[in-house]
Protein backbone atom coordinates (compact mmCIF):
# COMPACT_ATOMS: atom_id res chain seq x y z
CA UNK A 1 0.00 0.00 0.00
CA UNK A 2 1.23 3.45 -0.89
CA UNK A 3 0.03 6.38 1.14
CA UNK A 4 1.04 9.97 0.56
CA UNK A 5 0.17 12.37 3.34
CA UNK A 6 0.10 16.14 2.98
CA UNK A 7 3.18 16.38 0.79
CA UNK A 8 4.81 19.71 -0.09
CA UNK A 9 7.74 20.32 -2.39
CA UNK A 10 9.09 23.49 -3.93
CA UNK A 11 12.16 24.30 -6.01
CA UNK A 12 13.81 27.69 -5.41
CA UNK A 13 10.62 29.15 -3.90
CA UNK A 14 8.58 27.80 -6.80
CA UNK A 15 5.99 25.50 -5.25
CA UNK A 16 5.35 22.36 -7.27
CA UNK A 17 3.47 20.13 -4.86
CA UNK A 18 1.15 21.87 -2.40
CA UNK A 19 -0.38 19.27 -0.16
CA UNK A 20 -0.74 15.97 -1.94
CA UNK A 21 -2.87 13.27 -0.34
CA UNK A 22 -3.08 9.99 -2.16
CA UNK A 23 -3.60 6.35 -1.39
CA UNK A 24 -3.15 3.25 -3.49
CA UNK A 25 -4.33 0.01 -1.95
CA UNK A 26 -2.40 -3.23 -2.08
CA UNK A 27 -2.50 -4.83 -5.52
CA UNK A 28 -4.31 -1.91 -7.13
CA UNK A 29 -3.17 0.31 -9.97
CA UNK A 30 -3.65 4.04 -10.11
CA UNK A 31 -3.27 6.24 -13.14
CA UNK A 32 -1.88 9.67 -12.33
CA UNK A 33 -2.81 12.25 -14.91
CA UNK A 34 -2.11 15.96 -15.04
CA UNK A 35 -0.56 18.71 -17.09
CA UNK A 36 2.99 18.68 -18.28
CA UNK A 37 5.51 20.13 -15.83
CA UNK A 38 3.07 19.99 -12.94
CA UNK A 39 5.09 17.67 -10.73
CA UNK A 40 4.10 14.13 -11.57
CA UNK A 41 7.68 12.92 -11.96
CA UNK A 42 8.68 14.80 -8.83
CA UNK A 43 5.89 13.06 -6.91
CA UNK A 44 7.11 9.64 -8.05
CA UNK A 45 10.69 10.43 -7.06
CA UNK A 46 9.57 11.52 -3.63
CA UNK A 47 7.48 8.38 -3.20
CA UNK A 48 10.45 6.13 -3.95
CA UNK A 49 12.78 8.17 -1.75
CA UNK A 50 15.01 9.76 -4.38
CA UNK A 51 13.93 13.26 -3.37
CA UNK A 52 13.03 14.63 0.01
CA UNK A 53 9.77 16.48 0.45
CA UNK A 54 9.73 19.83 2.22
CA UNK A 55 6.85 18.64 4.35
CA UNK A 56 4.61 15.61 4.64
CA UNK A 57 5.39 11.94 4.40
CA UNK A 58 5.15 8.85 2.27
CA UNK A 59 4.09 5.60 3.84
CA UNK A 60 4.75 2.33 2.09
CA UNK A 61 3.03 -0.47 3.94
CA UNK A 62 2.81 1.90 6.89
CA UNK A 63 6.56 2.52 6.94
CA UNK A 64 7.63 6.14 6.57
CA UNK A 65 10.23 6.05 3.80
CA UNK A 66 11.69 9.37 4.93
CA UNK A 67 12.52 7.99 8.36
CA UNK A 68 13.89 4.60 7.41
CA UNK A 69 17.66 4.13 7.43
CA UNK A 70 20.19 1.48 6.54
CA UNK A 71 19.00 -2.09 6.10
CA UNK A 72 15.31 -1.34 6.49
CA UNK A 73 15.43 1.32 3.78
CA UNK A 74 17.37 -1.01 1.53
CA UNK A 75 14.85 -3.79 1.98
CA UNK A 76 12.00 -1.44 1.22
CA UNK A 77 13.70 -0.11 -1.92
CA UNK A 78 14.34 -3.65 -3.09
CA UNK A 79 10.61 -4.24 -3.10
CA UNK A 80 9.99 -1.19 -5.24
CA UNK A 81 10.76 -0.49 -8.86
CA UNK A 82 10.59 2.62 -10.96
CA UNK A 83 10.61 3.12 -14.71
CA UNK A 84 12.06 6.58 -15.27
CA UNK A 85 10.58 8.92 -17.82
CA UNK A 86 13.86 9.02 -19.74
CA UNK A 87 14.66 5.35 -19.21
CA UNK A 88 17.83 6.03 -17.17
CA UNK A 89 19.61 3.11 -18.80
CA UNK A 90 23.29 2.70 -17.97
CA UNK A 91 24.87 3.92 -21.17
CA UNK A 92 28.15 2.11 -20.63
CA UNK A 93 26.33 -1.23 -20.62
CA UNK A 94 24.60 -3.07 -23.44
CA UNK A 95 20.88 -3.76 -23.44
CA UNK A 96 21.55 -7.26 -22.14
CA UNK A 97 23.87 -6.04 -19.40
CA UNK A 98 21.41 -3.36 -18.38
CA UNK A 99 18.69 -5.90 -17.70
CA UNK A 100 21.14 -8.37 -16.18
CA UNK A 101 22.62 -5.71 -13.89
CA UNK A 102 20.06 -5.83 -11.07
CA UNK A 103 20.04 -9.63 -11.23
CA UNK A 104 23.81 -9.82 -10.97
CA UNK A 105 24.02 -7.30 -8.17
CA UNK A 106 21.00 -8.26 -6.11
CA UNK A 107 20.44 -11.98 -6.58
CA UNK A 108 22.54 -15.10 -6.38
CA UNK A 109 21.47 -16.43 -9.77
CA UNK A 110 23.95 -18.30 -11.91
CA UNK A 111 25.12 -16.76 -15.16
CA UNK A 112 23.12 -19.20 -17.28
CA UNK A 113 20.00 -18.52 -15.25
CA UNK A 114 20.49 -14.79 -15.63
CA UNK A 115 20.92 -15.23 -19.35
CA UNK A 116 17.65 -17.15 -19.68
CA UNK A 117 15.75 -14.66 -17.55
CA UNK A 118 17.05 -11.67 -19.48
CA UNK A 119 16.31 -13.25 -22.85
CA UNK A 120 12.79 -14.10 -21.74
CA UNK A 121 12.23 -10.58 -20.51
CA UNK A 122 13.59 -9.12 -23.75
CA UNK A 123 11.28 -11.31 -25.79
CA UNK A 124 8.39 -10.14 -23.66
CA UNK A 125 9.00 -6.48 -24.55
CA UNK A 126 9.60 -7.40 -28.18
CA UNK A 127 13.31 -6.70 -28.27
CA UNK A 128 14.89 -10.08 -28.98
CA UNK A 129 17.95 -9.52 -31.11
CA UNK A 130 18.88 -6.12 -29.67
CA UNK A 131 20.73 -7.45 -26.64
CA UNK A 132 24.21 -6.50 -27.84
CA UNK A 133 23.30 -2.92 -28.71
CA UNK A 134 24.17 0.04 -26.49
CA UNK A 135 21.47 2.45 -25.32
CA UNK A 136 22.85 5.12 -27.66
CA UNK A 137 22.20 2.82 -30.60
CA UNK A 138 18.51 2.15 -30.00
CA UNK A 139 15.46 4.36 -30.47
CA UNK A 140 13.64 6.21 -27.72
CA UNK A 141 10.78 3.73 -27.76
CA UNK A 142 13.18 0.81 -27.48
CA UNK A 143 14.87 2.47 -24.51
CA UNK A 144 11.51 2.75 -22.79
CA UNK A 145 10.95 -0.97 -23.26
CA UNK A 146 14.41 -1.89 -22.01
CA UNK A 147 13.80 0.25 -18.93
CA UNK A 148 10.50 -1.53 -18.41
CA UNK A 149 12.21 -4.91 -18.71
CA UNK A 150 14.97 -3.88 -16.30
CA UNK A 151 12.37 -2.90 -13.74
CA UNK A 152 10.08 -5.91 -14.11
CA UNK A 153 12.89 -8.47 -14.11
CA UNK A 154 13.22 -8.03 -10.36
CA UNK A 155 9.53 -8.85 -9.74
CA UNK A 156 8.87 -5.74 -7.66
CA UNK A 157 5.86 -5.52 -5.37
CA UNK A 158 5.40 -1.82 -5.94
CA UNK A 159 6.06 -0.26 -9.33
CA UNK A 160 6.04 3.35 -10.41
CA UNK A 161 5.80 3.89 -14.15
CA UNK A 162 6.67 7.34 -15.41
CA UNK A 163 5.05 7.65 -18.82
CA UNK A 164 5.86 4.11 -19.97
CA UNK A 165 4.21 4.54 -23.37
CA UNK A 166 4.82 8.17 -24.26
CA UNK A 167 6.67 8.37 -27.56
CA UNK A 168 5.83 4.84 -28.67
CA UNK A 169 3.81 4.06 -31.76
CA UNK A 170 0.16 3.09 -31.07
CA UNK A 171 0.74 -0.62 -31.58
CA UNK A 172 3.70 -0.89 -29.26
CA UNK A 173 1.96 1.42 -26.82
CA UNK A 174 -0.96 -0.99 -26.70
CA UNK A 175 1.39 -3.95 -26.38
CA UNK A 176 3.14 -2.28 -23.43
CA UNK A 177 -0.18 -1.57 -21.77
CA UNK A 178 -1.11 -5.20 -22.24
CA UNK A 179 2.26 -6.28 -20.87
CA UNK A 180 1.85 -4.11 -17.79
CA UNK A 181 -1.62 -5.48 -17.22
CA UNK A 182 -0.48 -9.08 -17.59
CA UNK A 183 2.45 -8.55 -15.24
CA UNK A 184 0.13 -6.86 -12.81
CA UNK A 185 -2.16 -9.88 -12.89
CA UNK A 186 0.61 -12.42 -12.44
CA UNK A 187 2.77 -10.52 -9.93
CA UNK A 188 -0.10 -8.61 -8.37
CA UNK A 189 2.02 -5.52 -7.79
CA UNK A 190 0.76 -2.17 -6.62
CA UNK A 191 1.36 0.46 -9.27
CA UNK A 192 1.18 4.12 -10.04
CA UNK A 193 1.22 4.87 -13.75
CA UNK A 194 1.90 8.42 -14.80
CA UNK A 195 0.49 8.78 -18.27
CA UNK A 196 -0.95 11.03 -20.92
CA UNK A 197 -2.68 8.11 -22.66
CA UNK A 198 -6.23 9.24 -22.14
CA UNK A 199 -8.62 7.48 -22.49
CA UNK A 200 -6.66 4.29 -23.28
CA UNK A 201 -5.39 4.05 -19.71
CA UNK A 202 -8.90 4.08 -18.24
CA UNK A 203 -9.56 0.50 -19.26
CA UNK A 204 -6.53 -0.90 -17.48
CA UNK A 205 -6.37 0.75 -14.07
CA UNK A 206 -8.44 0.51 -10.94
CA UNK A 207 -8.36 4.18 -10.08
CA UNK A 208 -7.45 7.51 -11.62
CA UNK A 209 -6.13 10.61 -9.88
CA UNK A 210 -5.71 14.01 -11.41
CA UNK A 211 -2.91 16.31 -10.29
CA UNK A 212 -3.75 19.96 -10.70
CA UNK A 213 -2.18 23.04 -9.16
CA UNK A 214 0.00 21.00 -6.81
CA UNK A 215 -2.90 19.04 -5.35
CA UNK A 216 -4.89 15.93 -6.17
CA UNK A 217 -7.96 17.53 -7.66
CA UNK A 218 -9.96 14.34 -7.90
CA UNK A 219 -9.52 10.64 -7.36
CA UNK A 220 -11.91 7.90 -8.32
CA UNK A 221 -12.67 4.98 -10.57
CA UNK A 222 -12.08 5.53 -14.29
CA UNK A 223 -15.86 5.68 -14.78
CA UNK A 224 -16.25 8.38 -12.18
CA UNK A 225 -13.45 10.46 -13.65
CA UNK A 226 -14.72 10.08 -17.19
CA UNK A 227 -18.22 11.20 -16.36
CA UNK A 228 -17.29 13.90 -13.85
CA UNK A 229 -18.95 17.28 -13.97
CA UNK A 230 -15.77 19.03 -12.75
CA UNK A 231 -14.94 21.49 -15.54
CA UNK A 232 -11.15 21.20 -15.05
CA UNK A 233 -11.07 17.42 -15.35
CA UNK A 234 -13.59 17.43 -18.14
CA UNK A 235 -11.50 19.89 -20.11
CA UNK A 236 -8.28 18.00 -19.45
CA UNK A 237 -9.41 14.52 -20.40
CA UNK A 238 -11.16 15.74 -23.51
CA UNK A 239 -8.23 17.95 -24.49
CA UNK A 240 -10.32 21.07 -25.02
CA UNK A 241 -8.63 24.41 -25.42
CA UNK A 242 -11.59 26.36 -23.99
CA UNK A 243 -12.10 26.04 -20.26
CA UNK A 244 -10.74 26.82 -16.81
CA UNK A 245 -7.20 25.51 -17.55
CA UNK A 246 -5.11 28.04 -19.41
CA UNK A 247 -1.82 27.26 -21.08
CA UNK A 248 0.67 29.92 -20.18
CA UNK B 1 24.39 53.60 0.54
CA UNK B 2 24.31 50.33 -1.30
CA UNK B 3 27.65 50.84 -2.96
CA UNK B 4 29.38 50.97 0.44
CA UNK B 5 28.18 47.54 1.32
CA UNK B 6 28.56 46.03 -2.12
CA UNK B 7 32.20 44.93 -1.72
CA UNK B 8 31.47 43.41 1.71
CA UNK B 9 28.50 41.62 0.27
CA UNK B 10 30.60 40.38 -2.61
CA UNK B 11 33.43 39.04 -0.48
CA UNK B 12 30.99 37.72 2.06
CA UNK B 13 29.15 35.70 -0.54
CA UNK B 14 32.40 34.37 -2.01
CA UNK B 15 33.66 33.32 1.41
CA UNK B 16 30.31 31.79 2.22
CA UNK B 17 30.28 29.83 -1.04
CA UNK B 18 33.85 28.68 -0.52
CA UNK B 19 33.21 27.41 2.99
CA UNK B 20 29.98 25.72 1.99
CA UNK B 21 31.69 24.01 -0.94
CA UNK B 22 34.53 22.88 1.31
CA UNK B 23 32.07 21.50 3.83
CA UNK B 24 30.11 19.62 1.22
CA UNK B 25 33.26 18.16 -0.23
CA UNK B 26 34.37 17.11 3.24
CA UNK B 27 31.05 15.36 3.79
CA UNK B 28 31.35 13.71 0.39
CA UNK B 29 34.81 12.42 1.26
CA UNK B 30 33.71 11.28 4.70
CA UNK B 31 30.76 9.41 3.24
CA UNK B 32 33.02 7.70 0.72
CA UNK B 33 35.40 6.62 3.49
CA UNK B 34 32.47 5.43 5.58
CA UNK B 35 31.09 3.19 2.83
CA UNK B 36 34.58 1.94 2.04
CA UNK B 37 34.53 0.20 5.39
CA UNK B 38 31.67 -2.10 4.39
CA UNK B 39 31.51 -4.87 1.79
CA UNK B 40 30.89 -5.57 -1.03
CA UNK B 41 34.28 -4.61 -2.45
CA UNK B 42 33.77 -4.32 -6.16
CA UNK B 43 37.20 -5.44 -7.34
CA UNK B 44 36.19 -5.61 -10.97
CA UNK B 45 35.05 -2.01 -10.91
CA UNK B 46 38.27 -0.88 -9.28
CA UNK B 47 40.33 -2.66 -11.93
CA UNK B 48 38.22 -1.10 -14.67
CA UNK B 49 38.75 2.32 -13.14
CA UNK B 50 42.51 1.79 -12.96
CA UNK B 51 42.36 0.85 -16.63
CA UNK B 52 40.32 3.98 -17.30
CA UNK B 53 42.84 6.25 -15.59
CA UNK B 54 46.00 4.37 -16.55
CA UNK B 55 45.41 3.69 -20.21
CA UNK B 56 44.06 7.16 -20.86
CA UNK B 57 47.13 8.74 -19.36
CA UNK B 58 50.14 6.45 -19.79
CA UNK B 59 51.13 7.45 -23.34
CA UNK B 60 50.90 11.12 -22.40
CA UNK B 61 52.94 10.41 -19.29
CA UNK B 62 55.69 8.76 -21.31
CA UNK B 63 55.80 11.63 -23.77
CA UNK B 64 55.78 14.45 -21.20
CA UNK B 65 58.17 12.52 -18.96
CA UNK B 66 60.73 12.16 -21.72
CA UNK B 67 60.63 15.82 -22.69
CA UNK B 68 60.59 17.05 -19.12
CA UNK B 69 63.73 15.03 -18.39
CA UNK B 70 65.38 16.26 -21.57
CA UNK B 71 64.63 19.93 -21.03
CA UNK B 72 65.68 19.67 -17.40
CA UNK B 73 69.04 18.21 -18.43
CA UNK B 74 69.51 20.92 -21.01
CA UNK B 75 68.70 23.79 -18.65
CA UNK B 76 70.58 22.39 -15.69
CA UNK B 77 73.63 21.56 -17.77
CA UNK B 78 74.19 25.17 -18.78
CA UNK B 79 73.87 26.33 -15.20
CA UNK B 80 76.14 23.59 -13.85
CA UNK B 81 78.82 24.30 -16.45
CA UNK B 82 79.13 27.80 -15.00
CA UNK B 83 80.13 26.27 -11.69
CA UNK B 84 82.15 23.55 -13.29
CA UNK B 85 79.83 21.01 -11.74
CA UNK B 86 78.41 19.29 -14.80
CA UNK B 87 79.22 15.93 -13.24
CA UNK B 88 76.30 16.35 -10.90
CA UNK B 89 73.81 16.61 -13.75
CA UNK B 90 72.43 13.12 -13.03
CA UNK B 91 71.45 13.67 -9.38
CA UNK B 92 70.07 17.17 -10.04
CA UNK B 93 67.79 15.93 -12.80
CA UNK B 94 66.80 12.79 -10.91
CA UNK B 95 66.13 14.55 -7.62
CA UNK B 96 63.97 17.24 -9.13
CA UNK B 97 62.04 14.65 -11.09
CA UNK B 98 61.58 12.31 -8.16
CA UNK B 99 60.68 14.89 -5.55
CA UNK B 100 58.81 17.52 -7.48
CA UNK B 101 58.27 17.37 -11.20
CA UNK B 102 57.26 13.72 -11.43
CA UNK B 103 54.38 13.85 -8.94
CA UNK B 104 53.17 17.29 -10.00
CA UNK B 105 53.33 16.96 -13.78
CA UNK B 106 51.96 13.42 -13.82
CA UNK B 107 49.12 14.63 -11.59
CA UNK B 108 48.40 17.48 -13.99
CA UNK B 109 48.36 15.05 -16.90
CA UNK B 110 45.95 12.76 -15.04
CA UNK B 111 43.69 15.75 -14.37
CA UNK B 112 43.64 16.63 -18.05
CA UNK B 113 43.19 13.11 -19.37
CA UNK B 114 41.23 11.20 -16.76
CA UNK B 115 39.95 13.66 -14.14
CA UNK B 116 37.94 15.66 -16.65
CA UNK B 117 36.56 12.49 -18.21
CA UNK B 118 35.58 11.22 -14.76
CA UNK B 119 33.65 14.41 -13.99
CA UNK B 120 31.91 14.36 -17.36
CA UNK B 121 31.00 10.69 -17.03
CA UNK B 122 29.58 10.95 -13.54
CA UNK B 123 27.90 14.25 -14.41
CA UNK B 124 26.13 12.71 -17.39
CA UNK B 125 25.09 9.77 -15.24
CA UNK B 126 23.59 12.27 -12.83
CA UNK B 127 21.63 14.31 -15.38
CA UNK B 128 20.33 11.22 -17.19
CA UNK B 129 19.12 9.83 -13.84
CA UNK B 130 21.44 6.82 -13.96
CA UNK B 131 22.60 7.60 -10.43
CA UNK B 132 18.97 7.80 -9.32
CA UNK B 133 18.39 4.46 -11.02
CA UNK B 134 21.21 2.88 -8.99
CA UNK B 135 19.79 4.40 -5.86
CA UNK B 136 16.29 3.15 -6.68
CA UNK B 137 17.69 -0.38 -7.06
CA UNK B 138 18.97 -0.03 -3.50
CA UNK B 139 22.54 0.00 -4.78
CA UNK B 140 24.83 2.56 -3.22
CA UNK B 141 26.19 5.00 -5.85
CA UNK B 142 29.25 5.61 -3.66
CA UNK B 143 30.10 1.94 -3.85
CA UNK B 144 29.57 1.70 -7.58
CA UNK B 145 31.01 4.98 -8.81
CA UNK B 146 32.91 6.99 -6.26
CA UNK B 147 34.91 4.51 -4.21
CA UNK B 148 36.31 2.56 -7.20
CA UNK B 149 37.46 5.86 -8.70
CA UNK B 150 39.07 7.02 -5.46
CA UNK B 151 40.93 3.74 -5.00
CA UNK B 152 41.96 3.65 -8.64
CA UNK B 153 43.38 7.16 -8.28
CA UNK B 154 45.35 6.19 -5.20
CA UNK B 155 46.72 3.10 -6.92
CA UNK B 156 47.47 4.45 -10.37
CA UNK B 157 48.98 7.84 -9.59
CA UNK B 158 52.12 6.50 -7.90
CA UNK B 159 52.55 4.05 -10.77
CA UNK B 160 52.17 6.74 -13.41
CA UNK B 161 54.54 8.89 -11.40
CA UNK B 162 57.08 6.06 -11.43
CA UNK B 163 56.80 5.76 -15.21
CA UNK B 164 57.18 9.50 -15.57
CA UNK B 165 60.29 9.63 -13.42
CA UNK B 166 61.92 6.63 -15.07
CA UNK B 167 61.33 7.93 -18.56
CA UNK B 168 62.43 11.41 -17.44
CA UNK B 169 65.72 10.13 -16.04
CA UNK B 170 66.45 8.40 -19.34
CA UNK B 171 65.44 11.54 -21.22
CA UNK B 172 67.99 13.43 -19.14
CA UNK B 173 70.48 10.70 -19.90
CA UNK B 174 69.88 11.09 -23.63
CA UNK B 175 70.63 14.80 -23.49
CA UNK B 176 73.39 14.73 -20.85
CA UNK B 177 75.29 11.74 -22.16
CA UNK B 178 74.24 11.75 -25.79
CA UNK B 179 74.43 15.46 -26.55
CA UNK B 180 76.60 17.02 -23.87
CA UNK B 181 79.09 14.24 -23.55
CA UNK B 182 78.96 13.47 -19.86
CA UNK B 183 80.03 9.91 -19.25
CA UNK B 184 77.33 7.37 -18.60
CA UNK B 185 79.00 6.24 -15.38
CA UNK B 186 79.05 9.77 -13.99
CA UNK B 187 75.34 10.24 -14.73
CA UNK B 188 74.08 7.07 -13.06
CA UNK B 189 76.80 6.93 -10.43
CA UNK B 190 75.78 10.39 -9.25
CA UNK B 191 72.17 9.33 -9.06
CA UNK B 192 73.10 6.27 -6.99
CA UNK B 193 75.14 8.33 -4.58
CA UNK B 194 72.76 11.18 -4.00
CA UNK B 195 69.20 9.85 -4.32
CA UNK B 196 68.05 8.45 -1.00
CA UNK B 197 65.05 6.38 -0.04
CA UNK B 198 63.44 9.36 1.62
CA UNK B 199 63.47 11.30 -1.65
CA UNK B 200 61.63 8.51 -3.36
CA UNK B 201 59.21 8.24 -0.45
CA UNK B 202 58.49 11.95 -0.69
CA UNK B 203 57.50 11.48 -4.33
CA UNK B 204 55.30 8.52 -3.45
CA UNK B 205 53.55 10.32 -0.60
CA UNK B 206 52.88 13.22 -2.88
CA UNK B 207 51.42 11.22 -5.70
CA UNK B 208 49.31 9.16 -3.28
CA UNK B 209 47.76 12.31 -1.89
CA UNK B 210 47.36 13.79 -5.37
CA UNK B 211 45.53 10.64 -6.39
CA UNK B 212 43.01 11.16 -3.60
CA UNK B 213 42.60 14.87 -4.31
CA UNK B 214 42.15 14.58 -8.06
CA UNK B 215 39.61 11.78 -7.99
CA UNK B 216 37.81 13.30 -5.01
CA UNK B 217 37.38 16.68 -6.71
CA UNK B 218 36.49 15.14 -10.07
CA UNK B 219 33.90 12.80 -8.59
CA UNK B 220 32.46 15.48 -6.36
CA UNK B 221 32.02 17.95 -9.20
CA UNK B 222 30.39 15.30 -11.37
CA UNK B 223 28.15 14.02 -8.59
CA UNK B 224 26.79 17.48 -7.84
CA UNK B 225 26.69 18.74 -11.41
CA UNK B 226 24.18 21.33 -12.57
CA UNK B 227 21.46 20.62 -15.09
CA UNK B 228 21.89 19.92 -18.77
CA UNK B 229 24.89 19.92 -21.03
CA UNK B 230 25.90 23.33 -19.73
CA UNK B 231 25.90 22.07 -16.17
CA UNK B 232 28.19 19.18 -17.04
CA UNK B 233 30.58 21.34 -19.05
CA UNK B 234 30.78 23.82 -16.19
CA UNK B 235 31.39 21.03 -13.71
CA UNK B 236 34.17 19.62 -15.89
CA UNK B 237 35.92 22.96 -16.21
CA UNK B 238 35.61 23.59 -12.50
CA UNK B 239 36.96 20.15 -11.70
CA UNK B 240 40.03 20.68 -13.89
CA UNK B 241 40.77 24.17 -12.57
CA UNK B 242 40.08 23.34 -8.95
CA UNK B 243 42.11 20.15 -8.93
CA UNK B 244 45.08 21.77 -10.71
CA UNK B 245 45.14 24.65 -8.25
CA UNK B 246 44.64 22.34 -5.29
CA UNK B 247 47.50 20.12 -6.44
CA UNK B 248 49.94 23.02 -6.64
CA UNK B 249 48.92 24.52 -3.30
CA UNK B 250 48.90 21.14 -1.56
CA UNK B 251 52.28 20.37 -3.10
CA UNK B 252 53.79 23.40 -1.40
CA UNK B 253 52.51 22.32 2.00
CA UNK B 254 53.54 18.71 1.47
CA UNK B 255 57.02 19.82 0.51
CA UNK B 256 57.40 22.15 3.47
CA UNK B 257 56.31 19.39 5.84
CA UNK B 258 58.36 16.60 4.25
CA UNK B 259 61.55 18.60 3.79
CA UNK B 260 61.78 19.77 7.39
N1 LIG C 1 15.61 18.92 -9.73
C1 LIG C 1 14.83 19.97 -9.99
N2 LIG C 1 15.26 21.22 -9.71
C2 LIG C 1 14.47 22.28 -9.94
N3 LIG C 1 13.24 22.21 -10.43
C3 LIG C 1 12.76 21.00 -10.74
C4 LIG C 1 13.53 19.81 -10.53
N4 LIG C 1 12.80 18.75 -10.92
C5 LIG C 1 11.63 19.25 -11.36
N5 LIG C 1 11.60 20.60 -11.25
C6 LIG C 1 10.44 21.45 -11.60
O1 LIG C 1 9.29 20.87 -11.06
C7 LIG C 1 8.22 20.98 -11.94
C8 LIG C 1 7.58 19.63 -12.16
O2 LIG C 1 8.43 18.79 -12.91
P1 LIG C 1 8.04 17.30 -13.29
O3 LIG C 1 9.20 16.73 -14.00
O4 LIG C 1 7.58 16.59 -12.08
O5 LIG C 1 6.84 17.51 -14.29
P2 LIG C 1 5.90 16.39 -14.91
O6 LIG C 1 4.55 16.59 -14.32
O7 LIG C 1 6.51 15.05 -14.74
O8 LIG C 1 5.86 16.81 -16.43
P3 LIG C 1 5.88 15.88 -17.75
O9 LIG C 1 4.49 15.37 -17.94
O10 LIG C 1 6.25 16.83 -18.83
O11 LIG C 1 6.89 14.83 -17.53
C9 LIG C 1 8.74 21.61 -13.22
O12 LIG C 1 8.31 22.94 -13.25
C10 LIG C 1 10.24 21.56 -13.08
O13 LIG C 1 10.78 22.73 -13.60
MG1 LIG D 1 7.47 13.76 -15.93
Amino acid sequence: MIEVVDLYKSFNDHPVLKGINLRVDEGKTLALIGGSGKGKSVLLKIIIGLMRPDRGKVLIDNQDIGRLRGKALKRLKERCGIVFQGGALFDSLTVFENIAFPLEEKTRMKASQIRDTVMRELARVGLSGSETKYPAEISGGMKKRVALARCLVMNPEIVLFDEPTTGLDPLIGKAIHKLIRECQKSLNFTAIIVTHEIPAIFSMVDRVAMLFDGKILAEGTPGEIETTKDPVIHQFIHGELEGPITIQ
Amino acid sequence: MNWIFAPFKFFGSITHRFIRELGRMGCFFAESLFWMAFPPYLMQRIVRRIHFIGVKTSSVIVLTGAFTGMVMALQVYYVLVKFGAEASLGPVVALSLIRELGPVISALMVIGCAGSALTAEIGIMRITEQIDALDAMALNPYKYLIIPSLLAGVISLPLLNAIFVTVGVFGGYAVGVGLMGISSGTYFGGIRDFVEAKDILEGIYKSLSFGVLITLISCYKGYYTGYGAEGVSKATTQAVVLSSVTILVWDYFMTSILVT
